[in-house]
């Protein structure tokens, strides 16, 4: 068969856990380890290597194929080894266990942006950027209008990057990376970023390269994107892949998977092992007006949603938002808890500590059916410390909704309770 | 559609698995991405100097200022004897390659970590990391070189023809602080104990080396040769003997080379044994 572009056989990938939050490795640990080992080999421990307690699977017997030419979407939720199996593809990283061969040059867009320096100007960025994506300087030279014109940074091409709006800066950066050529793209979540022009222009992109016959491998927790870019997707879950088939049965079954929690969703240090940072997200919970926490709750009366989190340092200008999103993963609304300026301008910086943010949603609100929720914690063109897209799931009851005499199903995700004056209208007044 | 065919039969394959023991290095490969090193040592030398108000006369600065402070202490105080050189002109000509070594070495241990955010995102041999940062100090030296000849010029001081073994000196300088390099860099990402080791031993690494001093205070025989397995012996005394003429680089300048030799081999290699961890550790 010569035409696979990616073949992998049981790759798997060992991480230390608790690696990313403990400090750097010091001498000290080094001396308290190798104790460590010499009593473990006096007790006959043998190599604790693998599937020692301290240690997790982030990827755990993954084969698959890719024929060239295909678009291959993966989904799965944070931590199930989406990152890390394309870091190994792109070799970033090697795998602990397993084989892959790739046919083919490989492309790899984990992030835009990757190297690029902000004293230097938009134009010297192009090329450091573009020679650390692999690309030859008589590469870069021949492509260098086009990418210019691409990111539509014009006159301010030679100004530094540090002048530029975030906007521009993310249109450079992606304007680099998809003027890359190789035979095999691995792109890892570069629409998640930057305003909604930015994404259609980047997902445009994307289409063409798709069309032009490459082989792409696309990791997205935006299921449009998958279901627009990809025939063919798999879904991952805990370091395995669950299912791999046609993308819109993949994309439904992903958004399905799980849907059992009652109303809460709880993050073990587990769970966060791969994303940790400042911030942790503790507890996600939908109550109803009672306070109670519950799976159902009415859209008559409204009810609460409330994240609990910890800051273990002081974080300025954080926000902390909801996503609210059918269970075929169109957004139906975005909120932060920093969305009333006031509140912004009081809040600039939020000192370590455990918080709560509570949302409370209006009566008459949410048409009935179920939802899922999505957090995010991150600081506006600057950081984003955390992201859910599927935190919880919750059912929306429409008893004493608007227009419940008549028992049919009503369209829409919302359900609102408007406001509609009847009036007579004489023909004589006319 | 024949050509497709044809560039498919081209088309590398990359194998993944995993990596054990010691990986040979693919020199090959290093020289396939050595546009992404000079962009590298561009980048450094560009950013190095991008919001400084004096720019790159700092590099010209820094070995004079250092010269004027040596040859009060050392020259006008102590006295040192110089091996009848004026005794600013002795220890700029030290003061060079030392620069030159020091600068290479401290910017390449660090130069790992320094750069995580490609290790992490970006595969390529990660050789090409320390390699640019050793490189960009090059730029450095070349500035601070013309200051040399002007200062020589001063002393009516003329370079022989042993100056065209200048560039092998300059590049054992490279080699010294690359082969030093590659295994605190490599040891770094694990223990951010070495970059706070890194002023330490560069001080000490300084008053090992014949700068302000001449190689004559240090007895001959063992001393000396022990002495001489500071490659950087080798390296000040050759480039003082090519620069300004005199006793030629004695043996020990064959212990120098050859302990370059040992610790660039080692280096490698231990380099390439940790390059495959560096994404998952830094």
């Amino acid at each position: 068969m010569t035409d696979v572009a990616i073949r992998v056989e049981n790759i798997s990938k060992q991480y230390r856990i608790g690696l990313a939050q403990s400090r750097p490795d010091t001498l000290r640990d080094l001396l308290v380890s190798g104790i460590q080992r010499i009593r473990d080999v006096v007790r006959r421990k043998g190599d604790g290597r693998y599937d020692s307690p301290s240690h997790i699977w982030a990827l755990k017997d993954v084969s698959f194929e890719v024929k060239q030419g295909q678009v291959l979407g993966i989904v799965g939720r944070n931590g199930a080894g989406k990152s890390t199996l394309l870091k190994i593809l792109s070799r970033v990283t090697h795998p602990t266990k397993g084989y892959g061969e790739i046919h083919g040059r490989v492309g790899s867009l984990l992030e835009v942006g990757t190297g690029f320096h902000p004293e230097l100007s938009g134009r010297e960025n192009i090329f450091l950027n573009g020679a650390i994506l692999g690309m030859r300087r008589e590469e870069i030279n021949r492509k260098f209008d086009e990418i210019v014109a691409f990111s539509e940074v014009g006159k301010f091409i030679d100004t530094p990057v540090k002048r530029y709006s975030s906007g521009m800066y993310l249109r450079l950066a992606f304007a680099v990376a998809a003027h890359l050529e190789p035979e095999i793209l691995v792109v890892d979540e570069v629409l998640a970023v930057g305003d909604a022009e930015f994404q259609r222009k980047c997902l445009g992109k994307m289409n063409d390269v798709a069309q032009e016959g490459r082989t792409v491998l696309f990791v997205s927790h935006n299921m449009s994107a998958i279901l627009r870019l990809t025939q063919e997707t798999i879904v991952l879950d805990a370091g395995q892949i669950v299912m791999r088939g046609p993308t819109p049965e993949a994309v439904d079954h992903y958004l399905n998977m799980g849907l059992t929690k009652q109303g809460e969703r709880n993050w073990t240090p587990e769970e966060l092992s791969g994303t940790i940072g400042s911030f942790q997200p503790i507890a996600l919970r939908v109550l109803n007006t009672q306070g109670r926490v519950v799976d159902t709750v009415t859209a008559a009366e409204g009810f609460t949603i409330e994240f609990k989190y910890n800051l273990s340092e002081p974080i300025s200008g954080l926000r902390v938002g909801l996503y609210m999103m059918t269970t075929r993963g169109e957004y139906i609304f975005t909120t932060f808890d920093t969305d009333d300026p006031a509140v912004f301008e009081s809040l600039t910086v939020r000192a370590a500590g455990r918080y709560v943010s509570r949302c409370s949603i209006p009566p008459n609100l949410m048409n009935e059916g179920r939802f899922i929720l999505g957090v995010n914690a991150s600081v506006y063109r600057i950081k984003r410390y955390f992201q859910d897209d599927k935190a919880l799931t919750f059912t929306v009851d429409a008893t004493g909704a608007p227009g419940m005499h008549w028992p049919e199903k009503r369209l829409g995700s919302v359900r609102p309770k408007l406001d509609w004056k009847i009036e007579v209208v004489n023909n004589n007044d006319e | 559609m024949k050509n497709n065919q044809q560039s498919r039969q081209q088309t590398p394959v990359i194998y993944l698995q995993p990596s054990k023991g010691w990986l040979s290095i693919n020199f090959k490969e290093i020289w396939r991405y050595r546009e992404l090193v000079y962009f590298l040592t561009w980048r450094d030398i560009k950013v190095r100097y991008k919001q400084a108000v004096l720019g790159i006369a700092w590099a010209v600065l820094q070995p004079l200022l250092t010269t004027l402070i040596f040859t009060v202490i050392f020259g006008n105080l102590l006295k040192t004897p110089s091996q009848d050189i004026p005794y600013p002109l002795f220890t700029l000509t030290a003061l060079l390659p030392w620069q030159l070594f020091a600068t290479a070495l401290q910017r390449s241990s660090i130069s790992l970590v320094g750069n995580a955010n490609l290790i992490t995102k970006i595969y390529f041999p990660r050789l090409v990391i320390p390699l640019s940062s050793v490189m960009a100090a090059l730029v450095d030296f070349s500035v601070s070189f013309v200051v040399l000849l002007g200062v020589m010029a001063y002393y009516r001081y003329w370079p022989g023809w042993n100056i065209l073994w200048l560039p092998l000196i300059i590049l054992l300088a490279l080699l010294t602080a690359l082969s030093v390099g590659l295994w605190l860099s490599a040891l770094n990402v694990q223990y951010r104990d070495i970059q706070h080791m890194v002023p330490f031993i560069v001080q000490v690494w300084m008053y090992a080396s014949p700068i302000v001093y001449s190689i004559d205070t240090i007895p001959g025989g063992i001393w000396r040769w022990l002495y001489g397995l500071n490659p950087m012996v080798g390296v000040i005394q050759g480039f003082r003997w090519a620069m300004l003429g005199g006793d030629p680089p004695d043996i020990t300048m064959a212990f120098s080379v050859g302990m370059v030799l040992i610790l660039l081999i080692s280096g490698l290699f231990y380099f390439r044994r940790m390059e495959k961890t560096f994404a998952d550790i830094v």
